[in-house]
């Protein structure tokens, strides 16, 4: 295990600890226990960026189980890194902010820290792995701590509601996900990432390709909330606001922009993956913008905010993949639009995490976010207003914030995307900069929302529940860290742009093969551009809207409630549930007889089928010993016991009479020279005849309930079916040997291999260990069945 | 159960329940060798305890042996799986069980497994199963 490995499960490490501190630090507050984590981390990933930027990837390799390719491989490289980063950076920030946003005294902090440690190596997990059955594991990971964080306040209907739905949207995708992953590898024959990127350009044309694009677009579209999956995100913001700051603005909705980000080089030869990436990216990017400003709730309008930029990255990626198709082409025509999904990556994550965390001062100090409540804030809280203010400039991409660049650079993108003259993109490629202009003026729209709704107008100390002040200075180092970023980058972007050649030279590696290197310089004023005039418009426009809204936003309340994606998830959730009760009901009628008969009827036909079907019916009485006098006497005992359990007055009788049968039973195994088996049979006979007449106080009497001839003749035809197909199959598992007996191995082995003499019981315990293990589990969860039941019963009984 | 004033039973089953035990435990260790091991160990075991409740009733043997079967199925499962996995410590696949010769005094030349370990897991499961399962069923009236 190397350093490396340790770095990624290290805050799994520690979340073991963390409850045992909390219990016995009780003074101080834990999160400053964790706090140390990220920032090692933090500056331990710094580390490799040398490396990253001069093209180096780091690679480390254990071994997990080698038999089937899965190796927890890792691999530092350009875009690796940037997200570890992003992880362990804005890891560290809100966990600075989460000691001041949740109070040690009434939240249950040992859970909150063990969620966000498992979530952070989670998140590591998925963006260092090497191997894509690694990576599915940690992606799980990531939507199980996601569903733990949102449903926190778990006394909250609504916290469970939005825990559930995300837990349902995500794993759904998670699943489609492994799928296209096992389709890769039947194509690639490897799980491993990097050797399938080596291999794209032969797996091109596949009968399994689209499939396992679509798959893998599933995972990565459900996980980072696009369009119509993006219903989850909304109601995530239940968590608590630095939850949602770090994993539902910043990292983990991110991951599925890394997953396409990662597979681009594999998926974009083939014009789907263009089509779907930057089509479903665009129709977000405008449906989260559009739906923001209707939305009254700082974080609902937040978590639009989101899903839009989410699109509009994802978008970026979908045009950039095109770049792909003209290695020829220089100095990055196409590419520009990776450019502008990797920086705009990085500033989103700076702007909208401090203004998840501006909202959550604002809810904290004020004891609401409902932006009809709030207002006039401005001289209350300076500071906070000040944040919001840059944050919410950047996010609508004015000058001189990141956010206008990235925003700028945007634009050029998906005006070169019309150029692309692949796949259709002449006919449709005109859609791209006309959505793109349209969803951003929804998104300068809701950003001028936030700030000014929230902290201009008339003050209404009278709606608030608390009297509100500047938060805490501990509360605001967080936020102003990364104002202060949004400010450098917009200021000097060139700061990051090594980064971002590093990153690209991840997502497009066979450009860089074709002797390109990425040059990215970031320009602040590109003369007379068609951008600037779009970005002008943007304003203009956002503007006259703003001021105009009451008039048009009446178009929000003409969409029908009915036909939303959210009344569908609810509605099929219903169903489901009701459809599966139903057919549940229909079978488990809580009778044993029926289930006896399920079993047995599927056990004839199955069987009885097979049988035919194959032909597989042989008797060879070749080499058959001669039946010696004392087992036909033995045989008819066994025979008339059974048949005497049948006739039996009084169930006593029977129970006796059954054991009769199992002691015959052992005393065929004793004649056959098997007293392993006897002895256990005899023990067991004994152990179920007392058992027995333990439960036989609970029985009727028999022969009370008087069965009518139907009943019985069925019970008849099913056991003399039984008998019938369990003996065809021992005469012919007799008379046919197929492979050559194992015991062979067993007599030669026994000794020399386990030092043991008795085969069977070193069987059991040594040579197939594993099945013994499995069947005492079995048996053990058998025990706390009955236990459960009878007990359950019993106290349901006590009740009434 | 039954409220009988069984003497004979009772006296009996006063000597019978040790001879049982004890054949049970032979049973267990002889299992490498010999016909035996956890399986038969463990039922026997159970089969004594049946026999005790039988001569007595269940309250009077529930206080003479206050076990809670349960958490003997779960001291069984961890003595499985902890041998199971043991191997693991050392680079080996799961359930590598490993053995030597040693000479006690009195005993001889006696072999020391891992096995047996493993098999005291089922012997624990086998017995925490059974009693689980006849004092549950038993208590339920």
């Amino acid at each position: 295990m190397s350093l490396l490995h340790l770095a990624i499960i290290s805050p799994l490490i520690l979340a073991l600890f963390i409850p045992l501190v909390h219990k016995t630090v009780s003074k101080i507050h834990t999160g400053w226990f964790l706090l140390p984590l990220p920032v090692a981390l933090f500056a331990y990933f710094l580390s490799f960026l040398g490396d990253a930027i001069g093209g180096q990837a780091i690679m480390e390799t254990l071994a997990w189980i080698p038999s089937l390719g899965i190796d927890f491989s890792v691999r530092v490289d350009g875009l690796g890194l940037l997200f570890a980063l992003l992880i362990t950076g804005i890891g560290s920030l809100v966990v600075l902010y989460s000691i001041y946003y949740l109070s040690m005294e009434k939240e249950k902090l040992n859970q909150f820290y063990v969620y966000l440690l498992l979530f952070m190596g989670a998140m590591l997990g998925v963006v260092l792995s090497d191997n894509f059955i690694v990576l599915y594991a940690f992606w799980e990971l990531t939507s199980f701590s996601s569903f733990l964080l949102i449903g926190y306040w778990n006394h909250r209907e609504r916290s469970r509601y939005g825990a559930q739905k995300s837990m349902l949207i995500t794993v759904f995708g998670g699943l489609a996900m492994l799928g296209g992953i096992i389709l890769l590898y039947l194509m690639t024959g490897t799980f491993s990432i990097s050797a399938t990127v080596a291999m794209a350009g032969d797996i091109v044309g596949h009968s399994l390709f689209i499939p396992a694009l679509i798959c893998i677009l599933l995972g990565a579209f459900t996980k980072s909330a696009q369009f119509p999956f993006h219903i989850w995100l909304p109601d995530a913001m239940e968590a608590p606001t630095p939850v949602s700051a770090y994993l539902h603005s910043a990292t983990m909705v991110k991951a599925g922009i890394y997953l396409v980000a990662r597979l681009t080089p594999v998926f974009a030869f083939e014009g789907l993956w263009i089509w779907l990436v930057g089509g479903i990216g665009l129709l977000t990017l405008f449906w989260g913008s559009f739906s923001a400003v209707k939305h009254t709730d700082l974080k609902g309008i937040l978590a639009y905010s989101t899903i839009s930029q989410l699109g509009l990255i994802m978008s970026l990626l979908g045009v950039g993949a095109a770049a792909l198709h003209f290695p020829e082409m220089e100095d990055g025509y196409f590419a520009v639009a990776v450019t502008a999904a990797v920086f705009h990556l990085i500033n989103h994550a700076t702007f909208k995490g401090s203004l998840f965390m501006v909202v959550g001062i604002v809810d904290h100090e004020t004891g609401t976010r409902d932006i009809r409540r709030l207002g006039g804030l401005m001289t209350v809280m300076p500071i906070t207003f000040t944040l919001a203010l840059i944050g919410s400039f950047s996010m609508a991409g004015l000058p001189p914030f990141n956010g206008f660049l990235s925003k700028e650079m945007f634009f050029t993108g998906m005006l070169r995307a019309q150029e692309i003259g692949l796949f259709n993109m002449e006919s449709f490629g005109l859609l791209f900069p006309v959505v793109a202009w349209v969803a951003s003026v929804f998104t300068f729209l809701y950003s001028m929302i936030i700030v000014f709704k929230t902290f201009t107008g008339k003050f209404q100390p009278e709606k608030l529940e608390v009297k509100p002040h500047e938060a805490p200075i501990g509360m605001l180092i967080s936020p102003v860290i990364l104002v202060s970023l949004v400010v450098i980058i917009g200021l000097f972007p060139n700061l990051v742009a090594p980064l971002i050649e590093s990153v690209m030279a991840s997502i497009l590696p066979p450009l860089l093969a074709a002797g390109h290197d990425f040059d990215v310089h970031i320009y602040h004023w590109h003369g007379l551009s068609p951008e600037l005039f779009m970005t002008i418009g943007v304003i203009l426009a956002g503007i006259l809207l703003y001021k105009f809204m009451p008039k048009w936003a009446g178009i929000y309340n003409r969409m029908p409630e009915k036909f939303s994606l959210n009344s569908f998830y609810d509605k099929g959730l219903e169903n489901i549930q009701r459809g599966a009760a139903k057919i549940t009901d229909a079978y488990m009628t809580g009778s044993i007889r029926s289930y006896l008969l399920y079993i047995f009827t599927f056990f004839i036909l199955s069987l009885g089928i097979t049988l035919f079907l194959k032909d597989a019916f042989v008797l060879d009485m070749s080499h058959v010993a001669e039946i010696r006098a004392y087992e036909l006497v033995l045989a008819v005992i066994t025979a008339v016991a059974a048949i005497s359990v049948l006739l039996a007055k009084s169930r006593l009788s029977a129970i006796i009479l059954l054991g009769a049968v199992g002691y015959s039973v052992s005393l065929f195994y004793v004649v056959f020279r098997a007293p392993d088996l006897a002895l256990t049979q005899l023990v067991i006979e004994t152990v179920s005849v007392a058992l027995f007449l333990l439960a036989f106080y609970h029985l009727p009497k028999l022969g009370k309930n008087i069965e009518d001839t139907r009943f019985k003749a069925g019970n008849l035809i099913i056991s003399i079916g039984v008998g019938a197909i369990v003996t065809l199959i021992a005469l012919s598992a007799h008379s046919s040997k197929m492979f050559d007996s194992i015991s062979q191995y067993y007599i030669e082995n026994t000794y020399k291999k386990a030092a043991g003499e008795n085969m069977v019981n070193v069987t059991l315990v040594d040579f197939r260990g594993f099945d013994t293990l499995f069947e005492i589990t079995v048996l053990g969860i058998a025990a706390l069945g009955i236990y459960s039941l009878i007990k359950l019963r019993m106290t349901r009984g006590r009740e009434q | 159960m039954m409220k009988t004033n069984n003497l004979i039973l009772q006296t009996a089953t006063k000597i019978l329940l040790f001879v049982i035990v004890l054949f049970s435990i032979y049973m267990f260790f002889a299992g490498h060798y010999e016909p035996g091991g956890g399986f038969i160990g463990g039922l026997m075991t159970s089969g004594a305890i049946v026999l005790l409740l039988i001569a007595y009733d269940i309250k009077t043997v529930s206080k003479a042996l206050p076990f809670d079967y349960k958490k003997v199925v779960g001291v069984g499962l961890l003595f499985a799986t902890g041998t199971a996995a043991g191997g693991l410590l050392f680079g080996k696949p799961l359930l590598t069980h490993w053995f030597t010769y040693v000479d006690l005094p009195l005993l001889g030349k006696t072999s020391l497994h891992t096995a047996v370990l493993f098999d005291i897991g089922v012997y624990l499961v086998v017995i925490g199963t059974t009693m689980t399962i006849i004092q549950t069923i038993g208590e339920s009236e």
